[in-house]
């Protein structure tokens, strides 16, 4: 029999050491293994965004999930520090995916075609955003009023802006698809700070264990969440 | 000039259900045997250990353990005048890659085909007369029967530990089981699964409705279990985490879990990871098969020589490696000759999601197969002449997981995001139950694979090219069981009903998953100009190749088909271990 490397095991734990290095090299202090380990926001340098960008996303997150009674906003939960990790990562740079030429426009069913990764989506697809709304309001989103900015939003999904080169409703599904997922990842991957939207919702995290309580029916589950570093919320 | 490594007896391509089973009886057989598999390796310990597998965003949602489009795609049109477009990233269905394939990660429903299924095209004529099949409708039967395949889907359930109840054991119907099933030789392994709340709830509905309701078989293990290979299962804990992850408890039935943990013992059974197989080598007479040509872990061509070459790398990749290596002739549409292509299917879903504000579901708790199901709309229950289709759905309500970016159901007209999607997602996250139908697809003259024009792979070699989309048939048939699903679940009064089933002109979309039953393409069959496989799943062409897996289905059952897959690996070993080894040679005269 052929040996087994031991490769996916390697690549895991290098993967979670780039997680951590990455918010100490954000946060510039060590982070300690605690619950309250998670960056705060506003001393989290980006490592892909520049702050231009920086500015659309944190005020793209906060129209998403806003602030308010029912629960945590998406800045409150780091979604943010998530989307810019994301970024360098297999997904902004669509490692695993097909990306050979040529690339050709199709029914929508036939599902994504661009020649852009998610990472040069999001670059693109910020500066037509603010571009338009420089020309437009003579003012960057991030400085557009809370409605002015839904409004905005809402003309991204509904594909109603026409910008060169990025389509404006592939940008804002990457943005609101990263968005939720921040929200709820587990923490591991910057955001959902201290479990709160879990918390939220009732999700118990990575318990992954619940044999003897398959057969209560309709009594709400008691514990808390637990993360995949081992935090309890 | 390609690196030559030894010569073996056989090798085995791609390490999923089918070629694990392959290997261990052609290993038990005392044969030289090699499996070769494109990914990585992978077992329990360390790559599904836990806390690890206990990551929404990097298994289900960004597919760590499944095939990569940038190494292996395909392509796929709407018909025939249309280019086709690659699949670019993950939707409509997810393939495995690496050591154990799709078994890692599937959800563990473990259903028999009924036996009219497997001889479909049989059934409808005698029972409904050949009028009412449409002329481009071109299901068939297998060439192989239900009573054949019994002791060997009997074999598999011991293997997999499935948990279940049997409704109908050597013809005698047992109370809360499927009346409806064929005859099985004995009750299952294990006792079904522990009942959840929306088990409780469908269950109740299901039988004021005059319905049959039992528990999905499940291949997540309900109880300590060893199979007859002596490997151990432990109890299915319900973690939450199963289709799209690895079982980091031993208790989802896996090529890991099940089988290769004992066929790792035989010396003379080897496996090479990171090992991707281009071709099959024919001799020059075409007739028989060399070997295979594959890469490397390091990038290097190397040429294997076998005797006999098992194809066992999921259903359409098993017809392109065909179509690249020259083995039968290629299926064309339009002049409707060839074969290798021919009958691509896939499966019809729909499905409700009732949402109930003061009641606790718990959705995390959940296991793949954790599912109460009905089976009164089977294939062998519905009159197709009076209702206008061929076909047929199981009903399903099911709880696999509570992962809130990927299940988080909300009422339709919830907005997409800002507080009033907030507040939703706080509102009804456990709150609601879903049920679901999950049928059959008819294989149709326009619908099938090819060599695609276009686009190539890594290697410069085409992707293969999927042409399909949904038919009218099979739209009456989702329709038909939209009534069902929607008197059901009104039955049980939700606070609010999503519905969602296809209706005529509903294209087919890559983008939401439906299921990972792709079939057909390199179909089995008693006729080498409609089949590319004879009933014993070898090639009409070249005898010493053995294609194993959904492809070679003639149009796809309403189940879930690894029973059927693995039941038909089983029957194939044993033409090979009986008949085959003694005189290599095909084993029925075309
Ligand atoms: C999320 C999910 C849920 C599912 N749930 C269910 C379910 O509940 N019930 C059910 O019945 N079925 C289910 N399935 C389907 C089930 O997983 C498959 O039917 C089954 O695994 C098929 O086995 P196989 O051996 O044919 O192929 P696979 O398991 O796909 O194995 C094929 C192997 O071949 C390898 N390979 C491919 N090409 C090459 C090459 N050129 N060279 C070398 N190796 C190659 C692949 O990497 C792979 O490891 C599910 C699938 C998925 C993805
Ligand atoms: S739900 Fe059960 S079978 Fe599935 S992964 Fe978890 S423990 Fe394993």
């Amino acid at each position: 029999m052929d040996s087994r490397p031991d490769d996916s095991r390697r690549r895991f734990m290098k993967g979670a050491m780039w997680v951590i290095s990455a918010s100490t090299l954000g946060t510039g202090v060590m982070m300690a293994p605690t619950a309250n380990a998670a960056p705060s926001l506003t001393e989290y340098k980006p490592v892909f965004f520049t702050p231009d960008e920086w500015a659309f996303v944190l005020a793209a997150c906060e129209r998403l999930i806003p602030a308010d009674e029912t629960g945590p906003s998406a800045l409150d939960a780091n979604v943010p520090i998530f989307i810019d990790r994301q970024m360098l990562g297999d997904f902004g740079q669509a490692s695993d995916w097909y990306m050979k030429g040529p690339f050709m426009e199709g029914p929508a069913e036939l599902g994504f075609q661009s020649p852009l990764t998610p990472a040069q989506t999001y670059q693109k697809g910020i500066a037509a955003t603010n571009t338009y709304c420089r020309q437009t309001f003579s003012k960057s989103f991030a400085e557009l009023s809370p409605e002015q900015q839904d409004q905005l939003l809402t003309q991204l999904q509904h594909n109603e802006l026409k910008f060169d080169g990025v389509s404006a409703k592939q940008f804002f599904d990457f943005l609101l698809q990263n968005t939720k997922e921040g929200y709820f990842a587990d923490p591991i991957h910057g955001g959902n700070k201290n479990m709160e939207p879990w918390k939220m919702i009732g999700f118990p995290g990575a318990r992954a264990s619940y044999l003897e309580w398959a057969e209560l029916h309709n009594v709400k589950y008691p514990m808390g969440p637990v993360s995949l570093n081992g935090d309890r919320g | 000039m390609a690196r030559q490594e030894k010569p073996v007896d056989v090798v085995l391509v791609g390490l999923g259900w089918t070629n694990s089973i392959m290997g261990m009886e052609l290993a038990q057989e005392g044969l030289n045997v090699l499996a070769l598999e494109r990914g990585e390796d992978r077992d329990t310990v360390p790559d599904f250990a836990y806390p690890k597998m206990a990551d929404e965003l990097t298994y289900g949602v960004r597919y760590k353990l499944m095939a990569k489009p940038a190494k292996s795609t395909i392509t796929v049109r709407h018909s025939l005048t249309e280019t086709a477009l690659p699949y670019r990233h993950l939707g409509s269905f997810l393939p495995g890659d690496g050591v154990g394939g799709a078994g890692t990660h599937w959800n563990g429903h473990t259903w028999r085909p009924m036996p009219e299924e497997l001889r479909l095209r049989s059934y409808v004529e005698e029972t409904f007369g050949k009028d009412i099949i449409p002329a481009d409708m071109t299901i068939q039967d297998f060439g192989v029967s239900y009573d054949e395949l019994e002791p060997h889907f009997d074999f598999f359930d011991k293997v997999m530990g499935v948990s279940g109840k049997a409704g109908n054991v050597n013809g005698e119907i047992h109370e809360g089981g499927n009346p409806f099933e064929g005859r099985r030789s004995s009750e299952y392994p294990l006792p079904p699964l522990k009942r959840t709340f929306n088990d409780e709830l469908f269950t109740n509905v299901a039988k004021e409705h005059g319905l049959h309701p039992f528990p999905l078989p499940s291949s997540n293990a309900s109880e300590a279990y060893t199979n007859p290979y002596g490997m151990q299962l432990g109890p299915c804990n319900f973690c939450g985490f199963c289709e799209r992850y690895g079982c980091l408890n031993f208790s989802k039935a896996s090529p890991q879990t099940c089988i290769l943990g004992a066929l790792k013992q035989h010396k003379n059974f080897s496996y090479r990871a990171n090992s991707e197989v281009l071709k099959v080598e024919l001799a020059d007479d075409k007739k028989t098969a060399k070997g295979v040509t594959y890469i490397d872990k390091n990038g290097e061509e190397v040429f294997q020589p076998a005797k006999i070459v098992i194809v066992g790398t999921f259903a359409y990749n098993n017809v392109r490696l065909l179509l690249l290596s020259g083995i039968g002739q290629p299926y064309d549409p339009v002049t409707n000759t060839g074969t290798v292509g021919r009958n691509y299917a896939y499966q019809m879903m729909g499905g409700a999601t009732l949402f109930f504000k003061d009641k606790f579901f718990n959705p995390f708790i959940g296991a793949g197969s954790n599912a109460t199901t009905v089976d009164d709309y089977a294939i062998n229950q519905i009159d197709f002449a009076k209702e206008g289709f061929i076909g047929g759905s199981y009903l399903l309500a099911a709880q696999t997981n509570g992962q809130p970016i990927r299940s988080m159901p909300l009422p339709a007209g919830t907005p997409s995001w800002g507080a009033g999607w907030k507040k939703a997602t706080k509102d009804y996250y456990g709150h609601s139950m879903s049920i679901s139908s999950h049928g059959s697809n008819m294989s149709y003259r326009d619908c099938y694979l090819s060599l695609d024009p276009n686009y190539t792979d890594d290697h410069g070699l085409p992707l293969l090219r999927l042409t399909f989309d949904w038919k009218d048939n099979d739209i009456r048939m989702t329709q038909f069981m939209k009534g069902k699903v929607e008197a059901l679940a009104k039955g049980l009064n939700p606070d609010h009903l999503n519905i969602s089933f296809k209706d005529f002109g509903a294209k087919y979309d890559v983008r939401p998953y439906q299921t990972t039953h792709n079939v057909g393409g390199a179909i089995m069959g008693t006729n080498p100009k409609t089949s590319v496989l004879n009933r014993y799943q070898q090639s009409w062409d070249v005898h010493n190749v053995f294609v194993l897996g959904s492809s070679s289905f003639p149009q796809n059952l309403q189940y879930n088909p690894t029973m059927l897959v693995g039941g038909l690996a089983y029957w194939t070993a044993k033409a090979i271990r009986e008949q085959y080894l003694k005189q290599p040679g095909p084993l029925v005269q075309a």
